[in-house]
């Protein structure tokens, strides 16, 4: 028989969680960055940079999580021809994938500001990038954060993936864990329950928040 | 060293990787119509049915296949997210139409089966499409207990050939395909059910 599961073995799961962590916090950076440039790209008024944002959308939201973190790990190996550490690999991938979803949940914050305000700012002779960063992003930004904080929610779970390319975090951690006490239906209960742990609150931030929208635009329920 | 690519194994091994892209295709479309059933049930138990349906988790303790197992994973999380935006949609439909339909005497069940759901589901359709080709996509995680779809067969046939970058690369673009072809055949089904009958 293995081990049994202790409290070394806790312990080993709970020091998972900062990269877990900083690999969700990662990616969202990288994420934002790139999903600004992508949501503006999808506004602009030339056509070529519109049809280019919109191909890298379509190509990173349709194809899973896992493809994309397998080409970019193999990717970057074959490009530089060197065996690459899986952080870089890993942080690309999630930045590129969080980046189109992103992009498209702030497109839509940015499309649902009346068209009134983008005139009103053009009769300030305003150019079109100070339009979008004094007028139309504040307003927009308010929007943006109940499913922004959702998309986030999800991000960390989906950071569970990376496992899979021997990136260790809080999953990993669990498969290692398994494999030393052979205690599946112990270890990934526990697992589950700290995933539940780091997500909840935030859960509960984007209900709050999408309430008092929802308040604001006087929703009623049926029943 | 130079890195030669070598696409030809994988032409040599595509009967392979479509086979497995048909078992995603058909797990997803399965997954697809029970999730939706799922979603509806809940999004009705949570906004009309008693207290206990709407706290109602069923758990079974049964021995399952791979396949089965991936199934029952896939159809209980895309009902839990879909029954989200099906609410969403139910939430979004006038309070009024719901007032009139009491006014006239409809029950719960008709209210709901004959007023709110129709123009509920078409509302957060484009929400419902995504979620679709989400769940297709996730479906890619399933090959970690063994259902053998087209990420697992190409796991085992990069790890047999050394040919990681290349088998990945052209799966990354059957998924897209398949995606790009769930949308078409769930934009096709939208124009068949909503635009076609003015029923409602």
């Amino acid at each position: 028989m293995g081990r049994s599961f202790g409290t070394g073995e806790f312990l080993f799961l709970l020091r998972a969680i900062p990269s877990t962590l900083l690999l969700s916090l990662g990616a969202l950076t990288g994420g934002a960055i790139v999903g600004l440039f992508v949501a503006i790209l999808r506004i602009v008024p030339s056509r070529p940079l519109r049809w280019l944002a919109t191909g890298y959308i379509e190509l990173l939201q349709g194809t899973p999580v896992l493809m994309q973190l397998f080409v970019t790990y193999y990717g970057l190996a074959v490009l530089f021809k060197i065996q690459v550490d899986a952080w870089p690999a890993v942080l690309l991938a999630f930045s590129l994938y969080s980046g189109a979803f992103l992009g498209e949940i702030w497109r839509g914050s940015i499309e649902a500001i009346p068209r009134a305000q983008w005139e009103a700012a053009a009769c300030l002779s305003l150019s079109f990038l100070k339009q979008l960063w004094y007028v139309i992003l504040p307003q927009a930004g308010r929007i943006s954060i109940p499913p922004t904080v959702g998309f986030a929610v999800q991000l960390i779970k989906n950071t569970s993936i990376a496992a899979i390319i021997g990136f260790v975090e809080l999953t990993r951690a669990g498969q290692l864990m398994t494999n030393t006490t052979f205690k599946p239906m112990i270890v990934y209960p526990i697992v589950a329950a700290l995933y539940f742990i780091l997500c909840w609150p935030l859960s509960l931030v984007a209900q709050t928040l999408e309430r008092r929208i929802d308040a604001a635009l006087g929703i009623k329920q049926h029943f | 060293m130079n890195y030669v690519f070598q696409f030809n194994v994988v032409w040599d091994h595509l009967p392979e990787l479509l086979e497995g892209a048909l078992l995603t295709i058909q797990l997803s479309a399965t997954a697809m119509a029970l999730g939706l059933v799922v979603a509806v049930v809940c999004a009705y138990g949570k906004s009309a049915g008693p207290r206990p349906v709407r706290w109602l988790v069923p758990v079974i303790g049964l021995r399952l296949t791979a396949n089965t197992a991936a199934l029952v994973a896939m159809t209980v999380n895309l009902g839990a997210y879909a029954s989200e935006i099906v609410r969403a949609g139910i939430e979004a439909i006038p309070h009024g139409q719901v007032e009139a339909a009491r006014a006239l005497g409809l029950k719960r069940l008709q209210i709901f089966r004959f007023i709110i759901i129709f123009p509920a589901v078409k509302t957060v359709y484009p929400a419902l499409t995504s979620q679709f080709i989400l769940l297709m996509l996730s479906s890619s995680v399933v090959s970690t207990i063994s259902a053998v779809e087209l990420t697992a067969i190409t796991n085992s046939l990069a790890s047999t050939t050394f040919r990681s970058f290349e088998f990945y690369f052209v799966a990354t673009g059957l998924y897209l395909a398949m995606a790009l072809g769930f949308r078409a055949g769930l934009s096709a089904i939208y124009w068949a059910v909503f635009q076609r009958s003015r029923a409602a």
